[in-house]
């Protein structure tokens, strides 16, 4: 298999999981996570794209690398105002399960 | 089959172009004057921008209407797929007046609100002009944007406006509600994103004259379609996926749900009539359609059953929202989804957008009322009205005017929109959506009359008011729900400037 197609799996990959722990986590912070999870996922994709534009003659597509940019930049302003309702949402003593940082995996002490 | 019209060259730039500039450009620079000036200026720098952005708003209309074909603006010179083009066809045209005439409106509603001496709500305040601000670019650029990237940067920026009306109070329960939104509008975003890219890998473009030109049907369009689809309808609140708008909605204050409910819901709707009717109307086939055609009857009937059952008078006109919602997606499965285009598909195309349009007005106008109901009694609890119809008569007769465009009495623009999609449904022989029609509207006639009547009820005691409501904020609301009505008395023959940009083939039927 060539380079760009297990690029393109890896990338359906990380939007299946994405997916899957935006639905199924009822924590906020942790949809948050996943949701960062899946737009890596979809960057890759394309990634995989403009390779494949390199594939029809032209050395590397570069508009889904200006795309790319563009959607890194919306996703972490996402990131940012949902975190940032997050802490306003702790500090006004909403309930738990939404405000509440989830214990994440301990770090490697 | 060419969805441009009468569109000579995607790279023709006509005339009057640079207005769809100022249609965006607009509203961003108001925004970010007014994020950069402190204390009341927030406020002037908005209210003033408004009468701006509805001239400009009616000079594209026009422009539009006079020339009779697409107006469009190919950015920096640089022609698709390289460049950005911007788009108005009549749909568009409709969409931005609309948002200009609602915003003014909105806008003095929350200048005599946001003014009171309150003081409690001063730092909201001064953030709800520049979302305010930030809402009506965001709009126009949605309805505006001629590439699919472009309207996913729009939508973002849609997003991120709204969901802070949803919390400008800041208590626990608001806050929940907009994070709630957000993340629901996160999932939406992705899978468009997605479903954008895949279309760019599959034809190499994403302007959408061009991608109409060169999609075809098949596994790369289709599963664009679904993705795309999915994410517009997360955001957009078709059931299953409305459950955030509940509390979204009726959390807000009252002219921030006024926006949330008329304007913002309408944007994502508008992208999927793009999408579906613009970008691949070869792609979506009946099947698909009739899908989405389901999905809309389940919005209408749960969405006005759950409005029923409510007990507090902003939920009942946040469920009420969910329902109309249900209306607008009646339009796919009527106007079109296949490559023929049906002698019908023009009438439900005009039914669907005026439904856009006369909900927006009469549900403003409702979201207003409730909000000033609860200012004055401290509480929305519907079976407390009792005895609010005589202190507060000019808000229960808004309410009660937006309601019967709701249920599609006659004459108002929702009976109008409705009839259309009727016409529609009988024309093209799926009398099940019709039957969809009829109770959505008996439904919602059981809504607005539960509230009228416990509203117009003889109170046991002389009612006690909280707070006394100024008349300013009354004939507003009054005047929007008008608005929604009188929507009703234009005649049927101008509608078709709605077909401006439509297929020659569509236009015939109306």
């Amino acid at each position: 298999m060539s380079s760009e197609t297990w690029f393109g799996l890896c990338g359906a990959v990380l939007v299946g999981l994405g997916l899957f722990g935006l639905i199924t986590h009822p924590d906020a912070l942790r949809k948050l996570l996943a949701f960062n999870l899946l737009g890596g996922g979809v960057f890759l994709v394309f990634g995989t794209i403009a390779r494949r534009g390199a594939a029809a003659g032209f050395g590397g597509d570069p508009v889904p690398q200006a795309l790319v940019i563009t959607g890194i930049v919306v996703a972490f302003a996402s990131t940012a105002l949902a975190v940032a309702l997050l802490r306003r949402l702790a500090e006004a003593g909403g309930e738990p399960a939404a405000a509440a940082p989830a214990p994440l995996a301990e770090p490697p002490s | 089959m060419i969805a441009g019209g009468p569109i000579v060259s995607p790279a023709a730039t006509a005339s009057h172009g640079h207005l769809l500039v100022f249609a965006i450009v607009l509203p961003v620079l108001g925004a970010l004057a007014s994020l950069l000036a402190g204390g009341r200026w927030p406020a002037r720098i908005a209210l003033s921008t408004t009468p701006f952005g509805l001239a400009v708003a009616i000079a594209i209309a026009v422009s539009v209407c006079r020339s009779g074909r697409v107006l469009d603006y190919v950015i920096g010179g640089w022609a698709p797929p390289l460049g950005i083009a911007l788009r108005a066809d009549g749909l568009s045209a409709l969409m931005v007046l609309t948002a200009a005439v609602l915003i003014i409106g909105i806008g003095l509603f929350a200048y005599a609100q946001f003014s009171a001496p309150a003081g409690t709500e001063a730092r909201g305040s001064s953030v709800f002009w520049t979302l305010l601000l930030a809402v009506w670019a965001g709009l126009n650029a949605v309805f505006l944007g001629g590439d699919l990237f472009t309207l996913f940067v729009a939508l973002e920026l849609l997003t991120f406006a709204a969901v802070p009306l949803v919390c400008l109070d800041g208590q626990a329960d608001t806050l929940a509600a907009a994070l709630r939104y957000l993340l629901f509008a996160l999932l939406g975003s992705v899978l468009y994103l997605l479903g954008t890219m895949l279309l760019y890998g599959g034809y190499g473009t994403l302007d959408i004259l061009l991608l109409a030109d060169r999609v075809r049907p098949g596994p790369i369009a289709w599963a664009a379609l679904a993705l795309m689809s999915a994410g517009l309808l997360a955001k957009a609140a078709l059931y299953p996926l409305h459950l955030w708008l509940p509390p979204a909605h009726a959390g807000a204050p009252a002219p921030a749900s006024a926006v949330l409910s008329g304007l913002v819901v309408k944007a994502p709707f508008f992208l999927m009539v793009r999408l579906w009717f613009d970008v691949m109307p070869g792609a979506a086939d009946q099947a698909a359609a009739q899908l989405l055609g389901g999905l809309a009857t389940a919005a209408i009937l749960i969405g006005s059953v759950v409005a029923l059952r409510q007990t507090r008078l902003k939920l009942l006109v946040a469920y009420s929202t969910v329902a109309q919602i249900g209306y607008l997606f009646l339009m796919f499965p009527l106007a079109g989804g296949v490559p023929a285009i049906h002698p019908w598909g023009a009438t439900a195309w005009t039914g669907g957008a005026l439904q856009a349009v006369s909900h927006a007005f009469a549900k403003a106008a409702m979201f207003m009322a409730a909000g000033l109901i609860y200012e004055a009694l401290g509480h929305d609890r519907i079976s407390d009205l009792a005895g609010i119809g005589r202190a507060l008569p000019v808000t229960v007769f808004a309410f009660g005017i937006g309601g019967a465009s709701l249920m599609g009495l006659p004459p108002s623009g929702g009976f109008v929109a409705k009839a259309l999609l009727l016409t529609a449904a009988v024309a093209a022989g799926q009398w099940w959506w019709a039957v969809v029609v009829l109770t959505g509207g008996l439904l919602a006639g059981g809504y607005v009359f539960l509230v009228l009547t416990r509203a117009l009820a003889e109170p046991q005691a002389p009612i006690k008011l909280q707070k006394r409501v100024g008349g300013g904020r009354q004939s507003i609301a009054l005047m929007l729900a008008l608005a929604a009505v009188l929507l009703g008395f234009v005649p049927l023959r101008p509608w078709a400037v709605l077909l401006i940009g439509r297929p020659a083939s569509a236009s015939a039927g109306l």
